[in-house]
């Protein structure tokens, strides 16, 4: 018997082989050919396509647009979710239904969403025709077909997801730090305040990214809720409408790659603020 | 809340678990009483499941108490929350914050008393020193060892000077060898502090040799507070001599009793002992620790033969496994050097063999 060989090679590196591929055909691939396709325009030189997005008032407009839109929803989301999660830290019976209850959105399709909001905050809507009836407010309310309706949709489509990210971090958290930070005389506000959330701002950092990214690709609620021609003109729409409407296929690369280049410098900024945060392990110890 | 009180008191503390209805409901801790008097140190020792945290988490206000009350001399602390308390606690994770320095670590205590910052720079400071941290001050608590970690934690309890600091199995997480030294360390800064310490241990090494007064309980209720030498040596109870190494148990049956003392038998031979508890109608356990018999030349009174079956060396004596003539299986310590199927004779003192009425629980701790 000689030593155990120690082979240059880990051939358990090839358990990758799928994965990469997969990558490959389905990501890497289509995106480069996205790349180079948006630099052969129909016509002029290779940067065409970019310069006539950013000199068309509509085009690069859209940018703004889905900002405006994607911002907002996520901000609110993320709001919304963390005191809830942060209620829901605690095991108790009532966890399990709250959870549940809230994440149910998630499990709708987009379309699903857009035909229950149509009829119910529709100016003939259950909502209006209620505040009519209470006289709470007489003029049809319109909530539907402009920036409010995707905002909405935009909300109850993205709070599962932004919850139950927030949950997870907030859960991971070791609980015997607040109760240490009790018996050192922080009240529940200066528990939150001290320990949870400097803990929690990198998860919060990534949430951000990932609830960001979701909603600025927004597309079937733009159209479905919103007006597509005006107010919710979002990026997604705009290369849409490049792709199938007038079939330049270069040009709508060229949107795509900026909504997606607008999306990375979100991202980039957000996770490297989170840089200047403790980032590690979030229990107190060994153990 | 000041450190200037002269008693804790626990008044029947009482904590139950699982809400009113059914099965599940089961009682942690059970009317625990006593008085704790100002820089007493006492453990609170008991296998997992005792009911020693739930009492440690109740006096910290982490746990509300079902029942009973808690008592820092006139005022009544069990309905605050554990902010107003002030009791300083060692978890056994430690429970640093890991998003602060260790100075910060120390200084949050202070900083939520909304103390001037330089009066908390000084306090940190000499708590930093007392647990010889000064110089990783500025580290976060993950770039410390265990041992260090621990003091942390130490200096972070103490530096608000509380009335009381709690210890919930604080060395438990660390090897054998700094497991030692910081039983040192915590003697050491309890003799120079003064300050009234509570201990929750299941080390019954720990227990004897840090505290004043150790409380032995087991399933929620208080076997026994009383002073180390009296749980060692006296035990109130078989559970509490099971617990403190009395590791042979022999079923036996009372035969006679004189005073203090019991002769009792068992398949054909007699012992003399110590009777502990009333020893009722007849069915009894004797208790011996291994390292109490004695190897004599002959026999005489409380001796009898045995024969040497193995024999497990242990550096300065043995753990040596005899039985007796009528089978009777019991674990030696002694530095004599035996070996497998030797016959000795072997002695027990009747005051060291301890008398109790069997509780059914058999050997098992």
């Amino acid at each position: 018997m000689t030593q155990l060989e120690t082979s240059s090679f880990d051939r358990s590196l090839l358990l990758l082989v799928p994965a990469t591929l997969f990558m490959i055909v389905l990501f890497v691939y289509p995106f480069l050919y996205g790349l180079q396709l948006s630099f052969r325009p129909a016509e002029g030189g290779w940067l065409a396509n970019y310069a006539k997005f950013f000199a068309t008032d509509n085009l690069w407009g859209t940018i703004g647009t889905t900002l405006k839109l994607a911002v907002p929803a996520t901000v609110i989301n993320l709001g919304v979710a963390l005191p809830i999660a942060y209620q829901m830290r605690n095991k108790s019976r009532y966890q399990k239904w709250i959870t549940t209850l809230l994440v149910i959105p998630l499990t709708l399709g987009t379309v699903l969403i857009a035909q229950g909001m149509l009829g119910y905050f529709g100016p003939k809507g259950w909502l209006s025709q209620a505040l009519q009836f209470l006289h709470i407010y007489d003029d049809p309310i319109r909530l539907t077909h402009n920036y409010w309706g995707v905002l909405i949709s935009l909300i109850i489509s993205g709070f599962p997801f932004a919850f139950l990210l927030t949950l997870s971090y907030i859960t991971g958290i070791d609980p015997t730090l607040p109760r240490a930070a009790a018996t050192l005389g922080a009240s529940p506000w200066n528990q939150f305040r001290h320990i949870y959330l400097p803990l929690l701002v990198p998860g919060l950092a990534m949430a951000f990214a990932l609830s960001f990214v979701q909603a600025f690709s927004v597309f079937p609620s733009a159209v479905l809720l919103g007006s597509p021609a005006g107010a919710t003109r979002v990026i997604s729409i705009a290369a849409y409408e490049a792709a199938f409407e007038q079939y330049d296929y270069s040009m709508a690369s060229a949107v795509a790659m900026v909504m997606g280049l607008v999306q990375l410098v979100v991202v980039v900024a957000i996770l490297s603020a989170r840089g200047m945060f403790y980032r590690g392990p979030v229990s107190g110890g060994k153990g | 809340m000041t450190s200037n009180f002269s008693e804790l008191r626990l008044d029947r503390v009482t904590r139950r678990f699982g809400g009113g209805k059914g099965a599940h409901h089961f009682t942690a801790l059970d009317a625990l009483s006593m008085t704790i008097r100002r820089g007493e140190f006492i453990a609170l020792l008991g296998p997992s499941g005792c009911g020693k945290s739930t009492a440690l988490n109740c006096i910290a206000g982490l746990l509300p108490v079902s029942d009973g009350g808690i008592w820092l001399d006139d005022t009544r602390i069990d309905v605050l929350p554990p902010e107003k308390r002030g009791f300083g606690m060692v978890f056994q994770n430690y429970a640093l914050f890991p998003h602060m320095s260790v100075a910060r670590n120390v200084a949050f205590g202070l900083t939520m008393r909304g103390l001037p910052g330089g009066e908390i720079n000084q306090r940190v400071q000499r708590a930093l020193d007392l647990v010889q941290l000064n110089a990783h001050a500025q580290k976060l608590p993950g770039q410390l060892s265990g041992g260090q970690q621990q003091r942390v934690a130490i200096a972070r309890a103490i530096v608000i000077e509380p009335p009381l600091v709690l210890m919930d199995e604080p060395l438990s997480n660390l090897d054998a060898k700094l497991r030692l030294e910081m039983r040192a360390e915590i003697r050491r800064i309890h003799r120079e502090l003064g300050r009234s310490t509570i201990y929750v241990t299941h080390d019954q090494d720990e227990a004897l040799s840090l505290a004043d007064r150790v409380v032995v309980m087991k399933d929620g209720v208080a076997q026994q507070i009383a002073e180390p030498l009296a749980i060692y040596s006296e035990p109130a109870n078989l559970h509490v001599a099971r617990f403190m190494g009395y590791r042979n148990l022999l079923p036996m049956n009372l035969r006679s009793t004189d005073g203090a003392f019991a002769t009792l038998e068992a398949g054909g031979f007699a012992l003399r002992a110590r009777a502990m508890q009333p020893l009722g109608t007849g069915q009894c356990v004797v208790a011996i620790r291994p390292e109490e018999f004695e190897i004599v030349a002959e026999g005489g009174e409380n001796t009898f033969t045995a024969q040497v079956s193995n024999v497990e060396y242990c550096g300065r004596d043995n753990i040596v496994d005899v039985q007796t003539a009528a089978g009777l299986k019991l674990i030696v310590r002694t530095d004599a050097r035996l070996r497998a199927g030797d016959t000795i004779v072997l002695a027990i003192a009747p005051d060291r063999a301890l008398a109790y009425p069997d509780d059914g629980a058999g050997a098992s701790a």
